[in-house]
């Protein structure tokens, strides 16, 4: 379910990385606070373990197709929320670039989908909640099951709305519900019985590893619940006043759910200085054409999208396409050719 | 096992990092940030957009090409994910049916047209990333994080990550020869067994991470990491962002495919 830059448009796409790029500085600064200096090799090497045992496969129960661990709810319960985040991220950046799952513009809204969730709400407000008191093996089943799939159908619902707000898509929004919900149900099942098989067999064996809420977890414990609601409330009022200041800026990116919501494309206008003077700036230092701000009062129509598709000009933006392609081609080898040529004076 | 071997073929486009070449040598936060502004404009096309796309190849190409970056080696890679934004873009044939444009007497629907776009921008974002990497090593990555103003600890951890990871990959190819070598067909890749097997791999991280520390508090750690800083700007690293960006800005607001693409029409007439 990673998300793909080819699906974002710039705006929730930016928004998106301000929002996860805000939650790294925060977490980081928590650590800070109360580093536990054995913390910083844990982190890394357990971050490599995600990886290495995403290399292990299995036959999931029923289907016969093969599954593999996603990992971020275990590492919140074995390192807590604010570390987790941090390896969670690191390990989406790794993926993003050396296997280009999800692109760079898109990392950013992957982070938000995959970490948030199971560190800031799967893990403190019901893992935790859930495993309380004394622990048994069935409570820690059952707080897994249930954090892992909250999560993932959290994560899912991301993922549709970035989607649909990006307005990229034609799939409608009950059809894309309907699709990806139920197919994260039955992953968040299999991966939350395999996070608590894991999490028992390793208590069994070292219990001070998931157990110890002084050593490795300390930053996890103490008024985490509050906090994390707190930083989640600060995150929302930061990204939905973000969205919503890019919403009056750029109409298209929200239209759809404006459309929802009155009915009709632009939300009844209302005279705001500010956004006026901003849409003044943006008329006068516009590097994405397509993005301007409508004049006030909803008049003008919407521009036509650039360049304009309409039959008299197919022709030539084919052509045009193909010759840009073939120029392109002539670059690159003109390069290989330079490069080459430059080596045998080296030598 | 050939996917997976495929997929977690993460050494060779590390030793490709390592060149020595006019973008390889150039400043890693320059990088970075070129090609986030790259994709931004990329992306920023409308979603009927697909001529307009088309000047933007330049860029991959000639990281590419300058790189001495193999074409396979991307490609490849390129071509073997992908499956969410296909995933989303095939509904669009489906459910936007006006006819857009007629090419040759063919009516093209406007799905077909935003789906096409959709691929076009995967591939040139996701070339982007790939070649980002091909052409910067990963230290050279944090470095430029760091100096990008992330956290320390964060970058520090990404570093360790990065270590680690090819001796943890190690491991746990032996883990699944073992694996391989004492079951027979699809046995021993029963949940159960698989939660065992996994667990003890943590349970040997964590070992190792233990280890690891010690071997570092006996080194003189005292809780801080210093990232080694090997670049420093100089002109033609400006020289490079300046020239990207104003080409970009220019293959984004003029329209040069439909000024070139007029001037190939009327001169067959």
């Amino acid at each position: 379910m990673h998300m793909a830059d080819a699906l974002l448009s710039p705006v929730v796409g930016g928004a998106m990385w301000a929002g996860t790029l805000g939650t790294i500085i925060y977490c980081a600064k928590k650590l800070k606070e109360k580093m536990d200096e054995r913390m910083i090799p844990l982190m890394g090497v357990l971050g490599a373990f995600i990886f290495a045992g995403q290399m292990i496969n299995f036959t999931i129960p029923g289907t016969g197709s093969s599954g593999h661990l996603g990992g971020g709810m275990l590492l919140a319960i074995l390192l807590g929320p604010y570390a987790a985040f941090l390896v969670i991220s690191s390990v989406l950046i790794i993926q993003a670039l050396f296997f280009a799952d999800g692109g760079l513009l898109g990392l950013g809204a992957n982070i938000w989908n995959l970490g948030i969730y199971p560190c800031f709400i799967g893990y403190p407000l019901i893992y935790r909640m859930l495993v309380r008191g004394a622990k048994s093996d069935k409570k820690i089943m059952l707080a897994s099951l249930i954090s892992v799939v909250a999560g993932l159908q959290l994560g899912a619902f991301s993922v549709i709305l970035e989607t649909k707000l990006s307005g990229i898509t034609e799939l409608p929004f009950s059809a894309f519900v309907a699709l990806m919900q139920p197919i994260h149900l039955a992953i968040g099942l299999v991966e939350g019985f395999i996070t608590a098989g894991i999490v028992i067999y390793v208590r069994n064996i070292r219990p001070d590893i998931v157990e110890d809420l002084h050593g490795v977890k300390v930053l996890s414990s103490g008024g985490s619940m509050k906090k994390a609601l707190i930083t989640l409330a600060i995150l929302a009022v930061i990204t939905g006043g973000a969205f919503s200041w890019f919403a009056s800026t750029y109409p298209d990116g929200l239209k759809w759910s404006i459309e929802k919501i009155y009915g009709k494309p632009e939300i009844p206008e209302k005279v705001n200085p500010v956004t006026e003077n901003l849409s003044e700036i943006q008329k006068k230092t516009a590097i994405l054409p397509d993005y301007s701000f409508p004049s006030q009062g909803g008049q003008e129509e919407e521009k036509p999208s650039w360049p304009a598709v309409d039959p008299g000009t197919s022709l030539s933006g084919l052509l045009g396409g193909l010759m840009v392609l073939g120029l392109v081609v002539i670059f690159g080898l003109g390069i290989k050719m330079i490069r080459k040529l430059g080596k045998r004076h080296v030598l | 096992m050939s996917f997976d071997l495929e997929y977690f073929n993460l050494g060779y486009l590390d030793t490709l990092s390592y060149k020595n070449t006019f973008v390889h040598r150039l400043d890693p936060r320059i990088k970075i940030l070129v090609s986030f502004t790259f994709i931004f404009f990329v992306v920023s096309f409308p979603k009927y957009e697909l001529s307009g796309l088309m000047p933007f190849f330049i860029y991959p190409v000639f990281l590419l090409t300058a790189g001495d970056i193999p074409l396979r080696a991307i490609a490849k890679k390129v071509l073997f994910i992908s499956p969410f934004a296909i995933f989303v873009g095939i509904f669009n044939p489906l459910f936007d049916t006006d006819v857009l444009i007629t090419i040759f007497g063919i009516p093209v629907s406007g799905g077909w047209i935003s789906f096409i776009s959709i691929i076009v921008k995967f591939i040139l974002t996701v070339s982007t990333a790939l070649l980002l990497i091909a052409v910067t090593s990963f230290p050279g990555i944090c470095e430029a994080l760091e100096r990008l103003k992330l956290p320390g600890i964060f970058v520090v951890q990404l570093l360790f990550l990065y270590r680690y990871l090819f001796v943890l990959l190690e491991e746990t190819l032996k883990i699944l020869r073992a694996r391989e070598a004492k079951s027979f067909g699809k046995k021993g890749k029963e949940v159960k067994t698989f939660i065992r097997i996994i667990s003890v791999l943590l349970l040997r991280s964590v070992d190792r991470a233990e280890r690891i520390y010690r071997a570092m508090l006996s080194r003189g750690f005292r809780g801080e990491i210093r990232v080694l800083k090997t670049h420093r700007l100089r002109l033609q690293d400006v020289f490079f962002a300046a020239f990207s960006v104003i080409i970009f800005y220019i293959f984004r607001n003029f329209n040069l495919v439909s000024f070139i693409g007029e001037n190939l029409k009327s001169s067959f007439r």
